[in-house]
């Protein structure tokens, strides 16, 4: 299993449909504002199970501007999912290198791979919560070992592709064994490496919320559970949406770094790349 | 049969033996015999076809003189020294470009010299130089997407020639590309190889590809693979395209075809 870069190609159709999104989109707002004026008995229990998108607006504001406590619990957990990730991918990573380079840690480490596979990893959750308290490291420790997996299987499955013609090549140009794998296997496995990233991004941020809905100091799994159990769901709605759109955000952040990275896969940017490097060169075409 | 062919030069004309191989035999695994009793001796300058079906043992002995893999029994001598790894003076060039997609042309044909040592100034100086011989001039900038097939296999020849290797071994390097621009390159090999003076083994299993280019051609046949024939081709260079339909040219291609055919 691995997972390619995302089609660079798709942002045009997006700007055709839109308009037909945006209105899917109004009119089921629109149906969920009269539900909850509407379709209940019981003002109390309408907010309760379906709170007005008006509501929920007006908590965003409340939250963000008005009385502000969201920031601390978003950079609490974009802090504890960006650490996560970086130390899950490179636990990943330099596991993935040393399987590639060597079958007796290969053949040692498979059974353990397996078994982490099999286990449902959010489940670790509370026992790291036991282990590391309730402040940041048990949310990292979670978030790391959901992000690991992403960067381990991409980072192994490109470095064992092997192209013979191109593994010959570098021999006969008389390359080193080191040599041979940075410029060759470890730059051609850049592609899946880079997806690997982005993998480990998404689910470290899962996983540092999930550690967060269990137990912690402070996060958006925290203010989000507190928002439930004081029932005002307008509020926990506002809290889910900030996840929302903060995470997509970081995952087009990510998007974009890919896309940037592995130019040689988009014609526009190759041709841009090409200018520079003529430029650089000092050369005029 | 090669006498019937125009005489206009002889084997004199090449300098020492750069390449000698006695009784050469390659075994992949305990059973599987690639190559068998290979003899063979190739001057400098020389320019020698490999020609012959699939498993003939042609890209065998084609990697054995490039030192990748160890022969089996036999002797095998590059000048004058027995190959046991992958040599300076010997540079290869494959089927498929193989070239690196995140690097420019330039910068894939000064991969060679980057692995050596730094690029130096007069490093660039010669892939400038290099891509100019290979026609290229013009596109030292562009990165493998952006050029066509043959354009490719161009570079490779360029990063080729980077090496300063004065022994070339091509395997089907034309191979997977249109007949047009197979052609082209052709002419434009001989012209390459004649202006460095390189020696050239060269892998095909066309077989007017293999006459039009060599001055010898080694007919090769498969199960277990064998060095069936070795025939003069003794045209004048440079030689025009025009040579592939005259009476001389075909006789040849018959006497390819009936060692091939007898087996």
């Amino acid at each position: 299993m691995s997972y390619s870069t995302t089609d660079q190609t798709k942002h045009i159709s997006i700007f055709k449909t839109l308009p037909f999104h945006l209105m899917i989109f109004a009119a089921l707002i629109f149906i969920w504002e009269m539900t909850n004026l509407y379709g209940f008995e019981d003002q109390i229990q309408a907010d309760m199970i379906a709170p007005r998108p008006t509501h929920i607006v007006l908590a965003m504001l409340d939250i963000f501007i008005i009385d502000k406590t969201v920031w601390k619990h978003l950079i609490s957990t974009f802090q504890k999912a960006l650490l996560g990730a970086s130390i899950g991918t490179v636990i990943g990573m330099g596991l993935a290198i040393s399987a590639t380079l060597s079958v007796t840690f290969r053949k040692y480490i498979k059974p353990w791979i397996i078994l982490m596979e099999a286990t449902p990893r959010i489940a670790v959750g509370p026992i790291f919560v036991a282990l590391l308290g309730f402040g940041l490291w048990a949310a990292v420790a979670l978030a790391a070992l959901v992000a690991f997996f992403g960067p381990f299987v991409n980072t192994f499955q490109g470095l064992m592709e092997i192209d013979e013609e191109a593994e010959e090549l570098f021999r006969s140009i008389g390359a080193s064994k080191f040599q041979t794998f940075w410029k060759l296997r470890f730059a051609s496995a850049m592609e899946l490496i880079s997806a690997g990233w982005k993998l480990a991004t998404a689910s470290a941020f899962g996983g540092a919320l999930v550690a967060e809905f269990i137990q912690a100091s402070e996060g958006m799994g925290v203010l989000i559970s507190q928002y439930v159990i004081m029932i005002t769901m307008d509020y926990a709605f506002a809290g889910l949406l900030s996840v929302t759109i903060f995470g997509f955000i970081l995952f087009k952040i990510m998007d974009y770094f890919d896309y940037r990275l592995i130019f040689w896969k988009n014609d526009l940017l190759l041709l841009k790349e090409s200018e520079k490097r003529r430029k650089k060169a000092g050369i005029t075409s | 049969m090669a006498a019937t062919a125009k005489r206009t030069e002889d084997l004199s004309k090449f300098g020492q033996t750069v390449i000698e191989g006695k009784n050469v035999t390659k075994v992949f695994g305990e059973t599987v015999t690639a190559l068998e009793g290979a003899d063979f001796n190739i001057q400098e300058g020389e320019f020698i076809s490999l020609v012959g079906p699939s498993g003939c043992g042609k890209s065998t002995l084609l990697r054995l003189v490039a030192g990748l893999i160890e022969k089996t029994s036999g002797d095998l001598k590059v000048n004058d020294e027995s190959v046991t790894k992958p040599r300076t003076d010997i540079g290869m060039m494959f089927q498929k470009a193989v070239l690196l997609d995140w690097r420019t042309a330039i910068e894939n044909v000064l991969l060679p010299s980057e692995i050596k040592n730094r690029i130096t100034q007069s490093d660039r100086q010669k892939a400038m130089a290099s891509l100019d011989l290979v026609g290229l001039k013009g596109f030292e900038f562009h990165f493998p997407k952006q050029l066509s097939g043959g354009m490719q296999q161009r570079v490779a020849l360029a990063r080729l020639i980077q090496t300063g290797a004065d022994i070339m071994l091509m395997d089907e390097p034309f191979g997977a590309l249109d007949e047009f621009t197979r052609e082209r390159l052709n002419v434009e090999l001989m012209r390459i190889v004649g202006e460095l003076k390189a020696t050239t083994l060269f892998v095909t299993h066309n077989i007017q590809e293999a006459i039009f280019l060599a001055d010898r051609v080694m007919v090769m046949t498969p199960r277990p693979g064998r060095i069936a024939e070795i025939i003069d081709v003794k045209f004048e260079r440079p030689r025009d395209i025009s040579i592939q339909t005259s009476r001389e040219f075909n006789i040849i291609v018959e006497q390819v075809r009936d060692t091939l055919g007898g087996h």
